[in-house]
């Protein structure tokens, strides 16, 4: 199997380039993810940069662009790539080295929303108290690893990723919106207002195309929109 | 020098759920405080937990702290310390609440109070019927909890440095630690991070070995660190094997998974636990499922091809439930094992999981060894929480939905006692530039050019002999062997050489600084497992298989420096009930 690699050290090179690995067959075995084929490339190529840690897609450390779509590596089975496989940083945000992207803009982005519970009342001896219906509300919002994938594949956030907060950041923005124990609905939606930071969502739900977690930040953006418009009426 | 410097009140090394924790709790009392983390803080392993966390919260089914006490020290196999234990689980419920307040999004039930399910090990009434103790978000708990935490921590305005790794601790002549010397991953460049203490929460190691159920960043970087600045490491031999990592591969399938019904089979059909643990079956304590496992698959009972798994059913179950409490493990099993859970079982085998040993603690989370006068004087600034700590709350066998609970007791716990000597020692203390000469040389080391033996080559034996040598059951011929040819790796790391030397984000020095850290705590673990003669909790001897309270009721520690293994008692007295003096255990 063929491997073109996006390789760059600002150390040494002066621009970017792409590197062809190749792992024979016999190392290779039908069950594979193509995180293990980059840690065999990397046992002979120590140079070769990238993030990982859990390997089982829930840590968000490996987010890279795969044959043109972002995904994690620990969890794109080598299987379904053909025989030649190119893989690019995630687009979008500055390249530190190789396949390791500089993410402080996405990280800012989600800390820009305020993404913790705002419960202003005496906090009470027990838990607060949440049916299963208000907590349902939270299933496909509170699952997000923040790897990245949805923002840096986003063209809204090429375009202004210095203005507008991305899908990522939305979906945890309207994770607290939608917690029946947050009280800071207010807050939250006047902080979210102007033409950038939520109104540059086209929907144009690359987004949703690619989580690797299979959620959808194009209908939680579509539920802030709502809730804005229900309480400027 | 001119190695930039950062003064802080607290450094905390490690940013899942232990130090999080503690940063939360000190960031809120005012303290300045700096987390340091080789990774983004949401990447760290808390995030992979998924069952959930023990609390007598009595939701479900009637509970009591006291239980859950009894519960614990039972499953330590009466190796654990009854003063924290009685502090933890009393402390369980408040900690498991401030979590709900911090926003965690525990499943719930049709009243609205968090959701529990049953786990293994888990009692009413001091050893009757199954309880109901452990607080879940689906099977995402330790998502939840690190997610909420890192958010609360954004909110407190904890100050953080991501991607940042920790070579060594830095201390005077007298012991005191007084922060650690740092690199900063992106740029290569390095910090002196000044601290009136430090709280060590790196998790632990189960990179050890070479299939294990954790991330790639567990390789015990904390432990390690304090082994060299002359801390041993308690009860290392103690490592668990969770019964059911998917077979070969090692991602975990939680606990969670019999707990809510489902049960193991042998290639018979038989549902085999109910002649290892006829009353408790399924939900036996994790060492007694991943003994019956081996042995089923030892004795020619295995599934597949080369009979060398057991399947975890689950078929029998409503589909609906699966989806709805055990989402995330289907996912895990349909990615990697190519099967959907809701109609077809899962293979799976023991799988490392758990560091149950550690550095040294007692219940407020200071770092305690033996230096002049007894085994458990403090060690001046230095703290240690999560499963990087040996408390020892664990024993010799962690009960499921324990180690959450261990991380947010003891993180928070630390956070205070950290609060308490930092009003008592106001100044920090002066830090000369000669007390970084062995953490500067640590580094140094990596920068010798030329050819060598790689670090991915030693890795991958180090990992394969503790596999080999130091697994389920265990025998001396064995561990003798394993001794030796852990030694034999050790004394070859002055041969290995990296080959790349840059600066900007290089991962593979960050490896090769990893593996001195794997080494030692794989020497620590072998060398320990090989001097217990007995069998106990998750170290079993086929050379010696009853436990032996006579001689053995009693903690180990590891020297670096001699490499040898002294012991120290085990607190067996709790601090207000009565002691649980140990007994015969079944499940």
């Amino acid at each position: 199997m063929k491997f073109s690699i996006y390789r760059f050290n600002p150390e040494t090179d002066a621009a970017p380039y792409m590197q062809d690995f190749e792992l024979s067959d016999d190392r290779l075995n039908e069950d594979m993810m193509l995180l293990d084929a980059l840690l065999l490339l990397k046992a002979e190529d120590e140079t070769l940069g990238f993030r990982r840690s859990c390997g089982e897609g829930v840590c968000g450390s490996d987010g890279m662009n795969i044959n043109g779509r972002n995904g994690l590596a620990c969890i794109t089975p080598l299987l379904g790539l053909g025989s030649s496989v190119t893989i690019n940083p995630m687009p979008g945000l500055p390249v530190v080295r190789d396949l390791i992207v500089d993410m402080e803009q996405f990280y800012k982005q989600y800390r820009g929303v305020r993404p913790y519970l705002i419960n202003k009342d005496p906090e009470p001896e027990v838990e607060h108290l949440q049916s299963p219906a208000q907590r349902d509300r939270l299933d496909g919002l509170y699952e997000c690893i923040l790897c990245g994938c949805c923002t840096t594949s986003c063209p809204s956030f090429w375009w202004n990723p210095d203005k507008f907060l991305g899908p990522a950041a939305l979906l945890q923005s309207w994770r607290f919106l939608a917690d029946s124990r947050d009280q800071a609905t207010d807050e939250r939606l006047a902080n979210l207002d102007g033409p950038f930071k939520l109104f540059r969502c086209h929907t144009i739900m690359n987004c949703v195309e690619i989580c690797p977690k299979g959620l959808n930040p194009t209908r939680a953006i579509g539920n802030i929109k709502e809730l804005m418009v229900k309480r400027s009426l | 020098m001119n190695i930039p410097r950062r003064q802080f009140d607290t450094l905390i090394i490690g940013a899942g759920g232990g130090g999080l924790r503690a940063a939360l709790q000190l960031s809120q009392a005012d303290a300045h405080v700096a987390v340091v983390s080789k990774v983004f803080p949401t990447r760290s392993h808390t995030v992979a937990a998924q069952g959930g966390v023990n609390a007598a919260l009595a939701n479900v089914r009637p509970d009591s702290w006291h239980w859950h006490m009894f519960d614990t020290v039972k499953g330590s196999d009466y190796l654990g310390d009854q003063d924290a234990i009685e502090y933890m689980c009393r402390a369980a419920p408040k900690a498991v609440y401030e979590l709900e307040h911090f926003g965690v999004p525990f499943s719930r039930l049709d009243n609205g109070t968090i959701y529990q399910r049953q786990f293994g090990g888990q009692s009413m009434h001091f050893g009757g019927e199954q309880a109901a103790r452990t607080c879940a978000a689906a099977d995402r708990t330790g998502h939840a909890i690190l997610h909420s935490l890192y958010q609360q921590n954004i909110r407190a305005k904890t100050h953080f440095f991501d991607e940042y790794f920790a070579i060594d601790l830095l201390h005077n002549a007298e012991g005191s630690i007084l922060g650690a010397l740092v690199l900063n991953i992106a740029t290569g460049e390095k910090l002196v991070i000044e601290a009136r203490t430090t709280l060590l929460a790196t998790g632990g190691a189960g990179q050890i070995f070479r299939t294990n159920t954790n991330a790639l960043i567990n390789t015990g970087d904390g432990m390690a660190m304090a082994l060299r600045a002359g801390i041993p490491l308690q009860d290392m031999e103690f490592f668990q094997f969770h019964p059911t990592g998917i077979a070969g591969k090692g991602m975990l399938l939680s606990e969670g998974a019999r707990g809510e019904g489902g049960y193991l089979v042998n290639a018979d059909g038989e549902r085999f636990m109910e002649r290892y643990a006829p009353h408790a079956r399924d939900l036996a304590s994790r060492d007694v499922v991943s003994r019956a496992i081996v042995t089923e698959v030892r004795e020619g009972r295995g599934c597949g091809p080369n009979k060398d798994h057991v399947l975890l059913k689950l078929d029998h179950l409503d589909s609906a439930l699966i989806r709805k409490r055990l989402p995330a493990i289907r996912d895990t099993v349909l990615t990697f094992a190519g099967v959907d859970l809701c109609d077809t079982p899962a293979p799976v085998f023991p799988t490392a999981h758990y560091t149950m040993g550690g550095i040294p603690t007692n219940r407020f989370g200071e770092v305690v060894a033996p230096i002049e006068h007894g085994p458990e004087e403090r060690i001046p600034g230095l703290y240690a929480a999560g499963e990087c700590a040996c408390v020892s709350v664990h024993g010799s066998n962690r009960l499921g939905g324990n180690s959450l609970l261990d991380i947010i007791v003891f993180g928070r716990a630390a956070g205070n006692q950290i609060i308490e000597y930092l009003g008592e020692n106001r100044y920090h203390q002066t830090l000369d530039d000669d007390c970084l000469e062995p953490a500067l040389q640590r580094l140094a080391r990596w920068e010798q050019p030329g050819e060598g033996e790689s670090v991915d080559g030693l890795r991958r034996e180090l990992t394969q002999t503790m596999e080999d040598h130091c697994g389920v059951f265990r025998t001396a011929e064995v561990l003798n062997e394993g001794v030796d040819k852990m030694l034999g790796l050790q004394q070859r790391m002055v041969d290995v050489r990296l080959r790349d030397h840059s600066q900007v984000f290089n991962t593979a020095r960050i490896e090769a600084l990893e593996l001195e850290n794997l080494m030692d705590v794989a020497v620590a673990t072998m060398l320990s497992a090989q001097q217990r003669e007995e069998s106990r909790g998750a170290h079993s001897r086929i050379d010696f298989p009853e436990r032996d309270d006579v001689n053995w009721l009693r903690h180990s520690l590891y020297h670096k420096a001699s490499n040898s293994v002294d012991y120290k008692p085990v607190r067996t007295k709790p601090l207000t009930v009565d002691s649980f003096p140990p007994k015969p255990r079944s499940y």
